[in-house]
């Protein structure tokens, strides 16, 4: 088995090198760094300091080490379609897309072509071989940490090639086994938010660099009743509360709709916060679709699923039916708005650690 | 893939002794080729020893009156002599640096600094020319020097051939330009640029310009004379023609003046400040002679390699586009586009194949870039990613080149496959 693993810099891939180094012996794993991101960052996986840091964790396991630079991948797959979604109203969420277009597609293709046998990450999470065979995708045992919602999109092609070595240890026992091996990421904070947008310009200023952006009018989200200016309806995200006011009754609002092209931000109390249900596209499936074939039909009862609709929300039960263009989850009791873009990750309602799969928000 | 094993032998001056570096004895490791020698090549023995008493022997530090002193400064004064006669210049022409990157610094800076007196109060700075494919010593230095002083910089293309596009030249050199930089090799792909019809050009459209010339590749292959009678400014490494790491020389034409980048004691002519690197620069000056004095039979033996390496790839592996023409090469330069493979993957199945080769320009944190030498060619950026530079030098044997004849296809086929 020669394993190829992705190595950010950060105490987690350092763990998960070194569990496989441990494992399969440190001349059958590789570390690579992955050059995704040109400008600037602080807390990015592609600065020459996070660099420094993965190849010096590698020489001390032995591993050799490479740098790919995908940055042009990255360019189109990623950071493009961020600004373009923000320019339409919409919130993707980039490191689901890095995940599926980098990590675990252009990543796992130069593995192959490399004569790797599989790509590791540092990911907390777990892939389980079923009796059956299949291959299960699986929150990681630390719940503060846990990363299975940006992998919800694999599937078994990929999932079949993908090792997650820290997913069975929380983040204290990961940092522990750094520490414990010397490595020099033991202590590094954990990276935060996006990675190619400085904290310093924020996601605003990232955007307005990118973006001409429009001053709006918020509207109540009922009788359209002009309610006040906002500085610029491409930062506004469905389900935003920041910024809003308050009504007459001193409830605050909640934008509940973004139209990019009339420029105009529907506003409303929390009840109008609150959706039955959310459509989704771009669906993926770790293993057969459960709606398919076999399972219910258009206007059949659904499946019974649960889902996430952000990276640390709160699971929501929910019945999932195929829909014209993807898939229709109704919640079992409302939930806040998911605005369009983000991923909504797919749970197995008896065992809520296994994800089924996802979708994007329409 | 069989990989040929290759034997240890003799080769240097004078058979003086067997070389460091890539060749390993049958069965005493593994065998690998290095091509990769326009990257760094390794130091002859004879510069290894000429530098070893002024490790700690004679450890003076040639500022200064007493004994240690000046024999340190004789050693420092005979290369200086030395490299001085190479380039057909002065003794004071020759001011000794850190290497490259800091001698094409001090020639664009100090170059183009002094000429910024000359210029007329209220007057914009004068205007800088480089070739586009320059090694970033010299581009991102003039791209700096534009940002901070407003002065324009004109970056000339290059044609598919590999040289600079002389008539974008020609109407880039007016007479408010106060420095022109062409290279006189590129590093990537290994094409004479021509210096002669670039310094008339220089001179006849911009007579107030100094002609810098980063001649880093060309010691190894070229005669150095004829550099230093077109240019003004020229600058060398040490480490690219059997000398060390860390030092270099810019020779200065007479009357040229250049600020200094570094301030302090005032050392070459308060050209460069800074204790000399006395080992270093005896070990330059040793590397050079012997460059100098093995030049034809190298280029001789050095060109039929690379002929043989470059007819065999392409004869062999279908898709492959030799990178401008070969009859405006140095000897040791092949530079290669495998159709739809990435130099970045190919790199590393060669490595593991045991043949060391490069894929153009690396970034800071060692990933592999587009090259903004092939984008200057007009290469769109999908084909600029698919450059393979095979780099040979004075110590590349037969079997290097056999072992990599052995190893490209395979790699190749793996990555189309």
């Amino acid at each position: 088995m020669r394993v190829l693993v992705a190595m950010s810099g950060g105490v987690d891939s350092s763990v998960a090198a070194a569990l496989l180094a441990d494992r399969f012996g440190p001349d059958c794993v590789e570390g690579a760094t992955l050059k995704l991101w040109g400008g600037d960052s602080d807390s990015g996986c592609c600065s020459v300091a996070d660099v420094d840091d993965a190849r010096r964790v590698a020489d001390q396991l032995g591993l050799v080490h490479h740098v790919f630079n995908f940055a042009a991948v990255f360019e189109e797959r990623v950071v493009s379609p961020y600004v373009r979604g923000h320019a339409e109203g919409r919130t993707p969420n980039p490191c689901v897309e890095c995940n599926r277009h980098l990590k675990f597609d252009r990543l796992l293709e130069r593995a192959t072509d490399l004569g790797f046998d599989a790509v590791a990450t540092g990911h907390h999470a777990r892939r389980a071989e079923g009796p059956d065979g299949r291959l299960r995708l699986c929150r990681g045992v630390d719940p503060d940490k846990d990363q299975s919602y940006v992998l919800a999109m694999l599937g078994q092609g990929q999932l079949a090639r993908t090792l997650f070595p820290v997913g069975e240890m929380t983040k204290a026992e990961v940092r522990a086994d750094a520490a414990r091996r010397g490595l020099r990421t033991a202590h590094k904070p954990d990276s935060q938010d996006v990675c190619f947008i400085r904290s310093d310009e924020g996601r605003s200023g990232f955007l307005g660099a990118r973006l001409p952006l429009h001053p709006g009018r918020l509207v109540d989200h009922r009788t359209g009743e002009d309610l006040g200016a906002v500085e610029a309806v491409e930062l506004v995200t469905v389900g935003q509360r920041r910024g809003m006011g308050h009504s007459g009754d001193g409830r605050r609002r909640f934008v509940t709709a973004v139209d990019v092209r009339s420029r105009r931000v529907a506003i409303g109390p929390p009840e109008a916060a609150w959706t039955p249900a959310v459509e989704l596209h771009t669906v993926t499936w770790v293993d057969t679709d459960p709606t398919a074939a076999g399972g219910p039909r258009r206007g059949r009862p659904g499946v019974g699923l649960t889902a996430q609709c952000s990276a640390h929300g709160r699971p929501a039960p929910a019945v999932v039916r195929r829909s014209r263009q993807g898939l229709t989850v109704t919640f079992e009791s409302p939930q806040r708005r998911v605005a369009p873009g983000q991923t909504v990750a797919l749970y197995h309602p008896l065992h809520p650690d296994e994800v089924v799969g996802s979708g994007i928000a329409r | 893939m069989g990989t040929p094993r290759i034997l240890q032998r003799e080769v240097g001056v004078g058979g003086l002794m067997a070389q460091p570096g890539p060749v390993v004895a049958a069965g005493t490791g593994p065998v690998r080729a290095y091509l990769d020698h326009a990257a760094t090549t390794p130091m002859h023995p004879l510069a290894v020893e000429a530098m070893l008493p002024y490790l700690a022997g004679v450890f003076g530090n040639p500022s200064g009156g007493h004994l240690e002193s000046r024999r340190a400064r004789r050693a420092v004064d005979d290369a200086r002599q030395h490299v001085a006669t190479s380039f057909g210049a002065d003794l004071g022409d020759v001011v000794f640096t850190s290497g490259g990157t800091e001698s094409d610094n001090l020639a664009v800076v100090g170059g183009w600094e002094a000429r910024v007196g000359r210029a007329l109060p209220g007057h914009r700075p004068p205007a800088l020319v480089c070739a586009a494919m320059e090694h970033h010593a010299v581009l991102a230095t003039c791209r700096a020097l534009a940002r901070r002083t407003g002065a324009e910089l004109r970056e000339i293309g290059t044609g598919e051939d590999g040289l600079i596009d002389l008539d974008a030249l020609a109407d880039a050199c007016t007479p408010d330009v106060g420095l022109v930089s062409v290279m006189a090799v590129n590093n990537e792909i290994g094409t004479v640029q021509p210096l002669d019809a670039v310094s008339a050009v220089v001179r006849a459209g911009a007579p107030d310009a100094l002609l810098h010339t980063d001649a880093v590749q060309a010691v190894p292959w070229l005669e150095t004379a004829p550099l230093t009678a077109r240019a003004d400014l020229v600058s060398i490494s040490a480490h690219k023609f059997g000398g060390p790491k860390g030092v270099g020389a810019l020779v200065v034409a007479p009357g040229v003046g250049v600020r200094p980048l570094f301030h302090g004691g005032g050392q070459e002519r308060e050209r460069r400040s800074g204790t000399h690197n006395v080992p270093g620069i005896v070990a330059l000056s040793a590397a050079l002679a012997v460059a100098e004095s093995s030049r034809p039979a190298t280029v001789a033996r050095v060109s039929a390699l690379r002929d043989r390496l470059g007819d065999g790839i392409l004869g062999s592996v279908p898709g492959t586009v030799e990178t401008g023409g070969r009859e405006h090469r140095v000897a040791g330069s092949l530079h290669l586009r495998f159709t739809g493979v990435e130099a970045e993957a190919l790199v590393i199945l060669l490595d593991r194949a045991g043949l060391s080769v490069s894929a153009g320009a690396a970034c800071s944190s060692g990933a592999v870039e587009v090259s903004h030498v092939l984008t200057s060619m007009g290469l769109p950026a999908d084909e600029a990613a698919g450059g393979i530079r095979m780099s040979l030098g004075a110590t590349t044997s037969d079997d290097e080149v056999d072992l990599a004849l052995a190893v490209v296809p395979g790699a190749v086929g793996q990555l189309r496959d």
